[in-house]
């Protein structure tokens, strides 16, 4: 086989690259990351003719000057550099047809990489409705560039564009320069740059790069080049730059000023817009939705929905999903023989995998809604309106939908912070996520404050006692979360606030195409990507807590409570069935004996008042037996719990957690609760001999105690454990997912240090306050 | 000198400087806030900030922190 085309695809964002992409690949795209950088790395396969074609989709972006690492990415593509990615041989550069002249800008750099462009001139309807007409053919000739003009969310010209991309990689003579649009001043700085370089030894840089380190003023390259020079590099620069001014060419300002020249000249006679824009339906609709009071109101109805959609709306699948995972279990389980076997595979693989299954519900629903409010332009809305509330916290606007998910669900939540570019905002989002009181945490709430909470109501029915523990458990998270935002910021990413420079796009209806692909590309990157470790997690947890331990007793008992239950439920059948019988005969002997069908009598009727009585007796023997070997089973569990090394790890840590007023069973159940917060719950259940039930827990918490007979459980204790959850990283999905979005294992460690630490703290100070409060 | 955080809803300007050398600045150039380009503020975001403009023939939200940057004169 022949190796295959490359073509790189890039443009502005809200041009409709991804559209196009999709489009051009057909949507099978090879999807991960550039190594080291969180810049996504998409690749599509395709066939023009009998060429294979792989069209690398590079990130939406503004300008090719990189200020940073992630922005890096893009150039060192394009100009081969990047390691594991062969050098494009075409450049494919989309453009918004009804804003040429800020979309020319980033073509103006593209051309100057040396490499075959294709210029593709997207959403002409769009431009047409703006009243912006252009004459294609004179363009193309200004630019020096062929020229496909398309629609690419009808898929129209798309043809055309798939032959112009064969025609560029197949001319013989690529552009080796293009005309410069600079004055010949930077040329020779450039060249005197070159020759520096040299002088110090460093890798010699082509002409793009020597320029972007001459415009970047304290950009990436600026930091990474000639690394055993830096300083003198430095130097040099600030000289040269210093040059440039007195000779009339101001950095950075001489590189947008020349380029908008070039732009205003190549456009001069060949594009007309209206002096003043024509109102569109887009105008109109988002005056109404960035209006003042309209436009909020719209906001937080249209946010509730999302919230409720991902709170509720996802709570019957996941529940399906459970369902569906204990039948799978309850089914495999009668296959095997008791034992180690059939608990790895019952609780640890279905488990495991129901674990990660259990997530997508809450990803596909968040992720249409993103997809589709990104597509349509929304989103950005979104940002403008919220962005002054959220710069009180450090961040942006494109911060909130992410924050605002994670009170449902952090896995999603995080995922969602893929819509904001800037690296520092992202990753603080990422970090303070979790600390969003998402819906795990419920149950353990729920428990503690159902426990021990009185249900006590002020000012009539308006202010409960559990209401308002359960809004102060909440919000705590969300609390805690702005002072440490402001202190990532602060510790890691110091420097000026990033700019919020957003296009606010015009409204489009969105493409259901596009938005099912993205919907799909997240769950299927989750389930891959995260999924996987996820499950191993589950599977360390799950013999943590089995071995060591001889599960012969616990097996046996199982048995004979596996069988008493299956003879209940026959004899149960069988009662009701007599019981039946009986009233139907009775109602016709009352009847008289002029009754028709069955003719019945009474010794008759004694043989099965005889048979239901047996029925029934039998059935109080079961039950008599059937509660003393549940108790031995549910004791035996807890005694092998104890056990386990996971019992042996609580019973170890009790010294630590002793000062938040725990003993060694919390210890266990906040142990065995790290791939997920509400496992807590069933873990308790286990360690107070209830066999995992929830049923009865209550009553098991308020009468354990030490071994001095004081009470274990109070008040300071249930507000310790709450204050503990609303803080910690017990969730190993979340830990996964801040792994596969930062790229870095790192982050994922400090999220996890981090929170343990707060979440220790949090309940140590709740538990030595409250205690002398509550005595 | 008026910068374009002093606009009043609805009014146009002429662009006659971005101050500052700093990425900030570079950004705002590149995204076309150049001299000599007309203009139009259309209003704020509902609670204040940022502010939303129509330059080059798209829609721009600035805060007014990097609004403040940009010089123009009234026409």
């Amino acid at each position: 086989m022949t190796t295959p085309l490359v073509v790189a695809l890039i443009g502005n964002p809200n041009t409709g690259k991804s559209t196009l992409f999709n489009a051009l690949s057909g949507s099978r795209a090879l999807t991960g990351n550039y190594p080291g950088v969180t810049v996504e790395r998409k690749i599509g396969r395709t066939r023009i003719g009998d060429r294979v074609v792989d069209i690398i989709d590079l990130p939406g972006t503004y300008s090719l000057a990189p200020r940073s690492l992630d922005e890096m990415v893009a150039v060192d593509v394009l100009l081969g550099r990047q390691p594991d990615t062969p050098r494009p041989q075409v450049v494919v550069c989309i453009v918004d047809a009804s804003n040429l002249e800020r979309n020319l800008y980033l073509v103006s750099q593209v051309r100057e990489l040396g490499l075959p462009v294709v210029l593709v001139l997207n959403m002409t309807d769009v431009a047409a409705e703006r009243g912006v007409t252009f004459d294609p053919v004179q363009l193309s000739q200004r630019l020096g560039l062929p020229l496909v003009t398309t629609e690419a969310h009808r898929r129209r010209g798309i043809d055309q564009l798939r032959v112009a991309i064969l025609d560029a990689a197949d001319s013989p003579s690529a552009p080796a320069s293009v005309p410069t649009i600079f004055p010949p001043e930077l040329r020779a700085e450039c060249d005197a740059l070159a020759d520096q370089l040299c002088q110090w030894n460093s890798p010699p840089l082509d002409h793009f790069l020597r320029q972007r380190l001459l415009l970047d003023v304290g950009g990436w390259l600026e930091q990474n080049t000639a690394r055993d020079h830096q300083s003198e590099l430095s130097g040099w620069l600030q000289q040269a730059r210093a040059r440039l001014a007195e000779k009339g060419c101001p950095v950075p300002a001489v590189e947008a000023r020349s380029r908008y020249r070039w732009i205003r000249e190549t456009l001069q006679g060949v594009v007309s817009r209206p002096e003043v824009a024509p109102r569109t339906f887009s105008d109109r609709l988002d005056r109404l939705l960035t209006h003042q009071f309209l436009g909020l109101l719209v906001f937080v109805a249209l946010m509730l929905l999302i919230f409720q959609a991902i709170y509720r709306g996802a709570a019957p699948l996941m529940e399906w999903c459970e369902a569906g995972q204990n039948w799978i279990a309850d089914h495999v389980g009668q296959w095997l023989s008791p034992g180690p076997l059939q608990s790895l595979v019952t609780d640890g693989i279905i488990g495991g995998v129901g674990s990660v299954l259990v997530f997508l519900p809450q990803i596909v629903i968040l992720f249409l809604f993103i997809a589709l409010l990104e597509d349509c332009g929304y989103m950005a809305r979104a940002a403008f309106i919220m962005d002054k509330l959220m710069t009180r916290v450090g961040l942006s606007g494109k911060s909130f939908v992410p924050l605002m998910s994670s009170f449902a669900c952090a896995v999603p939540g995080i995922m969602a912070t893929r819509t904001i570019e800037n690296r520092q905002d992202r990753f603080t989002t990422i970090l303070i996520a979790p600390l969003m009181s998402c819906s795990a945490r419920q149950p353990v709430y729920a428990l503690l404050i159902g426990a021990f909470f009185p249900a006590t109501y002020f000012m009539g029915n308006l202010l409960g006692v559990r209401e308002l523990a359960l809004f102060a458990m909440t919000s705590l998270g969300a609390l805690v979360a702005i002072p440490t935002a402001w202190l990532i910021k602060r510790f890691f990413f110091p420097g000026e606030t990033p700019p919020f420079v957003m296009e606010l796009p015009s409204y489009k209806w969105p493409s259901p195409r596009l938005v099912l692909a993205r919907v799909y590309d997240q769950a299927r990157a989750f389930v891959v990507r995260a999924g996987t470790l996820i499950f191993m997690t589950n599977i360390l947890v799950w013999a943590a807590g089995y071995f060591p331990g001889d599960h012969t007793l616990v097996n046996q008992l199982q048995a004979q409570v596996d069988e008493l239950e299956a003879e209940q439920e026959s004899q149960t059948a069988e009662r009701d069935k007599q019981a039946a019988f009986k009233q139907k005969a009775e109602l016709m002997l009352a009847s008289g004996p002029s009754g028709r069908g069955m003719v019945l009598s009474q010794p008759e009727l004694a043989d099965s008042g005889q048979a239901l009585a047996a029925s029934e007796q039998r059935l109080a023997a079961i039950e008599r037996d059937l509660a003393p070997l549940k108790a031995q089973r549910n004791a035996e569990s807890s005694r092998l719990l104890e056990q386990s090394l996971l019992g042996r790890l609580g019973r170890a840590i009790e010294p630590i957690v002793r000062p938040l007023g725990w003993d060694w069973r919390i210890g266990v159940g906040v142990l065995a609760s790290f791939p997920a917060r509400e496992v807590i719950v069933s873990t308790l259940g286990t360690i107070y001999s209830l066999g995992g039930e929830e049923e009865g827990l209550e009553q098991a918490l308020h009468s354990a105690t030490w071994p001095d007979g004081r009470p274990v459980y109070s008040i300071p204790v249930a507000l310790s454990i709450m204050v503990f959850f609303a803080l910690c990283a017990q969730c190993a999905s979340t830990l996964m997912v801040i792994h596969r979005e930062t790229n870095d294992w790192r982050w994922a460690l400090f999220a996890f240090v981090y929170m343990t630490g707060l979440a220790y703290l949090g309940a140590l100070l709740t538990y030595q306050v409250s205690r002398l409060w509550f005595g | 000198m008026t910068t374009l955080a002093e606009l009043t809803p609805g009014s146009r300007a002429r662009i006659v400087a971005v101050a500052g050398a700093d990425a900030i600045s570079t950004r705002l150039m590149e995204m076309g806030l150049i001299e000599g380009e007309t203009i139009e503020y259309l209003g704020p975001a509902p609670l204040g900030d940022p502010l939303e403009f129509r330059v080059c023939g798209y829609r721009l939200s600035l805060r007014q922190n990097e609004a403040r940057r940009v010089q123009v004169e009234v026409p």
